[in-house]
């Protein structure tokens, strides 16, 4: 490969010969990405393979049981002084989670066009939709846990499981957010001072005048909302 | 060396592909909604909860999370892991079926 950096970019293989090349290559095997993206696209495996882990727990529970399976249709149904409207809250806060995706996005984008205003506008939007999600669960499992008595180990409706696995899987999921929040305000903070285009050392700051810590922050919180594709799908609906 | 690399490393696509996938995701939420909404029962229901969130977290990955657009090294490294979680989820529905049968023997009757 070349020897002297000529400051362009070098050509690589595509495919299965690019894969072959790229991990035999005595480097670096992520090409093209810097360490911290790559490092943070590990982690999200590993947190993959938590989730997986509730989620098939809660698979092998539901199908194993004897008593019938509460309906969560009717359970997280909310009436605005009407008919209840069957998981409306949850449809709400999917919903939220799917728009704090969007300006996520935004924010990354305007990362890298170096427009510092709008960067750390999105992300605040983002953390504020974030924080909105967590209140309704909070609202959530306050209306489960002192007007239903929902408990992990019993509930009014049926399957005892059905609390352990909701305060399970909701809550790790809600703890992902509102870390996410945190972390969010404060790479929101370093892109409004600057951090980013003189290159200040510390604490999750990056190469001067690269804005990529945004987009690895992106990858965390597009991850807390594919979470919630899941859980919603299997939790929620099914 | 670093700024060449910044420039090759970043991953800036045009704005006009993540409103279009952002639009999809709303409407295919509120489909996945509607399944409930409607009572669509057995396979039809889990047939479409599956497809919608499949499609859902497929568009997210690939777009959103910028899979797309990365070097097949990495995509691979993450994906080829969580397909193999398929092979669990076989193990446990087995495990699920053997436990529910023993509860039905032994409980005799259920509870």
């Amino acid at each position: 490969m070349a020897q002297v950096n000529t400051g362009e970019a070098v050509a690589r293989g595509e495919g299965m010969q690019g894969i072959v090349s790229d991990w035999s290559s005595d480097q670096r095997a992520f090409k093209n990405v810097p360490w911290g993206k790559a490092m943070m696209w590990i982690f999200l495996l590993s947190d993959t393979f938590i989730f997986s882990c509730f989620l098939l727990s809660y698979m092998t529970v539901r199908m194993s049981t004897t008593i019938p399976w509460p309906n969560s249709s009717e359970i997280f149904a909310l009436s605005f002084g009407g008919e209840p409207i069957p998981l409306i809250l949850i449809a709400i806060m999917t919903f939220i989670l799917i728009t704090s995706s969007g300006t996520m996005v935004l924010a990354v984008n305007y990362g890298y066009r170096k427009d510092r205003v709008k960067t750390m506008i999105y992300l605040l939007i983002t953390a504020a939709f974030g924080a909105s999600f967590v209140g309704m669960q909070a609202f959530e499992w306050t209306k489960l846990i002192v007007e239903e008595g929902v408990r992990p180990w019993a509930n009014p409706y049926g399957a005892p499981q059905f609390g352990s696995v909701f305060f399970m899987i909701t809550g790790f999921h809600g703890f992902h957010v509102s870390v996410g929040v945190i972390f969010l305000i404060i790479v929101a903070r370093k892109v409004m001072r600057g951090d980013y285009d003189i290159g200040t050392r510390g604490f999750f700051t990056s190469r001067k005048g690269s804005y990529e810590i945004v987009e690895t922050m992106g990858l965390y919180w597009h991850f807390v909302d594919l979470v919630w594709v899941f859980i919603f799908a299997f939790f929620y609906l099914w | 060396m670093a700024q060449a690399e910044a420039h090759a490393e970043g991953q800036q696509h045009p704005l006009g592909i993540y409103i279009k996938i952002w639009a999809l995701l709303f409407v295919l939420s509120t489909l996945s909604y509607l399944v409930d909404y409607f009572h669509f029962e057995g396979y039809l229901r889990w047939f479409l909860i599956l497809l919608f969130m499949v499609m859902k977290a497929g568009l997210i990955i690939a777009v959103f999370m910028h899979m797309l657009w990365e070097r097949l090294a990495l995509v691979y490294a993450i994906a080829i892991p969580t397909i193999a979680l398929m092979l669990f989820v076989f193990l446990m529905t087995h495990e699920a079926d053997y436990t529910l049968f023993t509860r039905g023997v032994f409980f005799a009757g259920g509870s």
